[in-house]
């Protein structure tokens, strides 16, 4: 009992958000096919979402390094596989851009990561965010600034299910199957990663400690550089999917700053947290701009929507009041 | 042997504590301040003053507000822009609403809306730090570029969303020549800088310093971080949303909502990291910085003979900018204004080697 | 130990504190007091709770029982900065100065609950705020002279050698005036020159300011020396509680020393 009152406000947050997820549904604002239709495309965009977190938990948890550059990893690594694709098969230019990724990988941890070892976290985090922009100008320098398509000969058009349950049935983008078993097949090759070999075995020391895990002889250079090269290849697959879905174009903003709430949810060190805070992220703002949306335009004679731009953001700053950690995390105790 | 401060003795504290202690300082700043008043309107081109010293004054107002907060007090944020927006579209909504203020009050209560902005997102700071705080100051960035771009009573219902700025009555003078807007900026922030300087000296800027620096520390000798959290915010908040309500009015004169968006907060982060965190000089020199290097990347390969697309050329500034910031960072973290120091260093040595 | 100031009575005490981190027990059910004008010792093996204790009296941690008595008013657990308000003052076993500032401003930071100059004033630095600057400056510059720092007041404090840090530490806590002085390994890492001039400015401070000391120390022969009454713990159980020579034949103490099976 006691532990519920000391925990009210995230009970309080979660209740919330559970009120808010079915008051769709339960006040009869939306026939139940539509619903489905929204949760599942929020589903998808969440497992986007999902994959890019997993890369900055990767490299969080390896390396205590907060990435602000994985979106910007991500669209390199995309654009990569658009460019090269269209002078090779999609699959060959995936596995050249993987060891472009390892390459960078490699290169950011010795340019950047080394010499700043023992600087503070707010260090770290800034210089991230100069790679992203390194990144940014470099991979448009390279590849281009338009909008690229990546094919990888999946149908596009939507297919209908399910119609002898909901009424017009649903529709279902083959696409976002393919990425949902995408994602779930990396995240398990990964949990295995961790938990059964050696170099996940290091790895984990590795978060754990840094001056520990060396000092039983765990290389930290070369271990940086494999965690920031799985982070690349994570990075790729989100990358490819999501250039598939929508194209891929360099932008700074959306990309990369729309998993930091995913984090912020999840806790910054839990893998099964980052996919189930861009769940969350991505089912909530989907449910707010279609639903909530419309309300809050009448409400307020607002000129038009875009609330999806800020939800998951204001989403995260309410769950750092409540629950700094987030879902999954470690609490951060700081003896003096 | 021109920088010494060989028989400069303090016999007071008072003396001591001055802001510019050294004699050749104090001349130099004197040289300065007399050259920015009485001599550039004069010898400076009207494109000078409109597209590089005016923007840079007023972004160096916004530079000097984040590090105020970030390089003093330590607390990281990346969505001053839309403290700036704040700041815009509250003088906006004043000036077009009550047409007959004056400029000085619409600034000063502006920079009063910005704060309380401010303060308000500054709230999270008291139970998560570094980089989830800056994940909190995103809400701030998106949330109110949203807010301006959709609730219309902000933009006075305009059906494209911009919005264009009445003219500027400073007691009765419109200011219309980019002279009188050079002066009328370059009075507000060098009375800011001034302002800033003298906090950071007393009570208030140690304990910024204090919890900046080892925050269980400040609170054992007795410092609340709360109090000083909150007051970090809130000033830098208020100069960011008069330097708002600068660019807005003097520099822009009309803008759309996507005008402070993220990419100015980054921008700002930037300049006081190239700057020098927790250093008021460093403050100008990153938003100097900021606006002489896409001049010269536009020009150096012209002069040079290359030709580049403007395309390139964003795409070069924001190489060079990635590549700076890492630089500096592994360098020389406390940035130009550092170096700036050392080189003052050398010079009193000068010309002996040691 | 022979004192200026007579010895009082009871000015701190705690009692039947615990605190445990998650399943670590840091300190169990310790209770002690502390008398005006005293040095009290708290020694014991490493891990034994020491630094814990100096942690709850001062409000950085909140222990899970018992209670603290300061001054006449019993508390649960108090803010670090209440208590700074109250009297307490501290050092670190590893040094919390402020390494962004020089040595002067981190003694100032010490003087920051007496300035109370509004914010205007301080923008413009004129009337009750210079005055503030001044005084405080006054009053910092006899804690320098009174620890023999004076050619270093304005380097930056992570540039000073790790004895010197220290002695800024302390500086910067005697800069609030205490009541009581909370020291945690004072002399921690210094050679026999460092240690015999920092108990020189422990033995001064209980003097001249009759500031109650607690002091946690590793090094028998100072403590022995200096102090009137010694708190052992082991493993976060109070074991002794006496008089210098009371605590050293005690064989408990001793056991625990030694690290006799118990």
């Amino acid at each position: 009992m006691n532990k519920l009152m000391r925990n009210w406000p995230v009970i309080a947050l979660g209740v919330l958000l559970a009120a808010g997820l079915v008051a769709p549904l339960a006040t009869g604002a939306s026939p139940a096919g539509f619903y489905v239709e929204v949760l599942l495309g929020g589903l998808m965009t969440g497992v986007l979402y999902s994959l890019v977190a997993l890369g900055f938990v990767l490299i969080f948890k390896a390396s205590g390094v907060f990435n602000f550059a994985q979106g910007a990893m991500v669209l390199f690594a995309a654009l990569a596989v658009a460019r090269m694709a269209e002078v090779m098969p999609w699959w060959l230019a995936a596995l050249l851009a993987i060891g472009i990724m390892v390459v960078l990988a490699w290169v950011i941890e010795r340019v950047v990561l080394r010499p700043l070892v023992n600087q503070e976290a707010i260090a770290l985090l800034m210089a991230t965010l100069g790679v992203t922009y390194f990144l940014d100008g470099f991979g448009q320098t390279v590849w281009g600034s338009d909008i690229y398509e990546i094919n990888l000969g999946i149908a596009k058009e939507p297919v209908m299910v399910l119609d002898g349950i909901f009424q017009g049935g649903i529709l279902v983008n083959k696409e976002d199957v393919v990425a949902a078993v995408a994602a779930a097949a990396l995240v398990a090759a990964l949990a295995l990663f961790f938990q059964k070999t050696p170099t996940g075995r290091a790895l984990r020391a590795v978060a754990d400690d840094h001056q520990a895990a060396q000092s039983i002889g765990i290389p930290l250079n070369r271990i940086w550089v494999i965690v920031w090269s799985v982070a690349g290849v994570v990075a790729l697959v989100a990358g490819v999917i999501w250039g598939s879905k929508l194209g891929v174009q360099f932008s700074i903003s959306q990309v990369a700053l729309k998993a930091l709430p995913v984090v912020i949810l999840g806790g910054f060190t839990s893998v099964p947290g980052a996919i189930i805070g861009g769940l969350i992220i991505g089912v909530g703002e989907k449910m707010a701009e279609v639903f909530l949306g419309p309300v809050l335009v009448k409400a307020f004679d607002l000129a038009g929507g875009g609330i999806e731009n800020w939800f998951a953001y204001m989403l995260a700053l309410l769950f750092l009041l409540v629950r700094p950690e987030g879902l999954f995390g470690e609490k951060h105790i700081d003896r003096v | 042997m021109l920088y010494r401060e060989n028989g400069q003795f303090k016999t007071s504290y008072v003396a001591d504590q001055q802001m510019l202690p050294i004699r050749q300082d104090q001349v130099f700043m004197i040289a300065l301040v007399v050259i920015a008043f009485a001599v550039v309107p004069f010898v400076a081109s009207d494109y000078l003053i409109r597209a590089i010293l005016v923007p840079f004054l007023i972004l160096s107002l916004a530079a000097l507000g984040l590090n105020l907060l970030t390089g003093y007090c330590g607390q990281v944020s990346i969505g001053h822009g839309a403290f700036m927006a704040v700041g815009a579209y509250a003088a906006y909504n004043i000036a077009t609403r009550l047409p007959d203020l004056n400029i000085l009050i619409v600034l000063v209560l502006a920079g009063l809306a910005a704060a309380l902005v401010g303060m308000l997102f500054g709230i999270p700071s008291l139970r998560i730090k570094g980089l989830y705080l800056a994940v909190a100051t995103l809400a701030a960035q998106f949330f109110f570029d949203w807010v301006f771009a959709r609730v219309k009573w902000f933009t006075n219902y305009s059906p494209s969303g911009s919005v264009s700025v009445p003219d500027i009555a400073l007691f009765g003078l419109v200011l219309n020549t980019p002279q009188e807007k050079y002066l009328f900026v370059l009075a507000i922030v060098a009375l800011f800088a001034l302002v800033a300087k003298n906090l950071v000296r007393g009570h208030v800027g140690r304990s910024w310093m204090a919890i900046r620096d080892m925050d269980v520390a400040a609170e054992v000798i007795g410092i609340r971080p709360m109090a000083a959290k909150l007051s970090a915010f809130a000033i830098s908040s208020f100069y960011v949303g008069v330097a708002g309500a600068l660019w807005g009015f003097i520099h822009l004169g009309s803008w759309e909502p996507l005008a402070f968006s993220i990419n100015l907060s980054l921008n700002l982060l930037f300049m006081i990291i190239i700057g020098g965190l927790g250093s008021i000089l460093g403050s100008f020199f990153g938003a100097a910085f900021i606006i002489v290097l896409p001049i010269v990347l536009n020009q150096l390969p012209a002069a040079l003979g290359i030709p580049i697309s403007t395309a390139m050329v964003s795409h070069l500034e924001f190489m060079i900018f990635g590549a700076l910031i890492v630089f500096f960072l592994i360098v020389e973290p406390h940035g130009l204004a550092r170096l700036w120091a050392i080189g003052k260093e050398k010079l009193r040595l000068w010309p002996f080697p040691h | 130990m022979q004192h200026a100031r007579k010895i009082g009575e009871p000015i701190l005490s705690v009692e039947g504190v615990s605190l445990s981190f998650g399943g670590v027990r840091a300190l169990q059910e310790v209770s002690f007091d502390v008398r005006e004008h005293e040095i009290r010792a708290i020694i014991g093996p490493n891990g034994a709770g020491k630094s814990s204790m100096l942690n709850v009296i001062n409000g950085v941690y909140h222990p899970q029982e018992g209670k603290i008595t300061y001054a006449g008013k019993v508390r649960q657990h108090v803010d670090p900065h209440e208590a700074a308000a109250r009297g307490i003052a501290r050092t670190f076993q590893s040094l919390a100065l402020f390494k962004g500032m020089s040595v002067l401003d981190n003694i100032m930071t010490g003087r920051n609950l007496k300035m109370r100059s509004n914010l205007l004033f301080q923008a413009l630095r004129l009337g009750p705020a210079l005055k503030e600057e001044i005084e405080h400056r006054a009053a910092v510059e006899r804690i320098i002279d009174f620890l023999e720092i004076q050619p270093y007041r304005k380097t930056p404090v992570g540039r000073l050698p790790y004895g010197l840090q220290k002695r800024v530490d302390l500086a910067r806590a005697l800069a609030l005036e205490p009541r009581v002085l909370l020291l945690d390994e004072p002399m921690a890492g210094m050679n026999l020159e460092e240690k015999q001039d920092m108990c020189r400015f422990i033995l001064d401070v209980n003097d001249q300011f009759g500031t109650t000391i607690v002091l946690i120390e590793h090094d028998m022969g100072v403590v022995m020396d200096i102090s009137d009454r010694v708190v052992v713990l082991d493993y976060g159980r109070k074991i002794a509680d006496g008089t210098p020579d009371e605590v050293r034949n005690n064989q408990a103490v001793i056991d625990a020393y030694l690290g006799v099976a118990h």
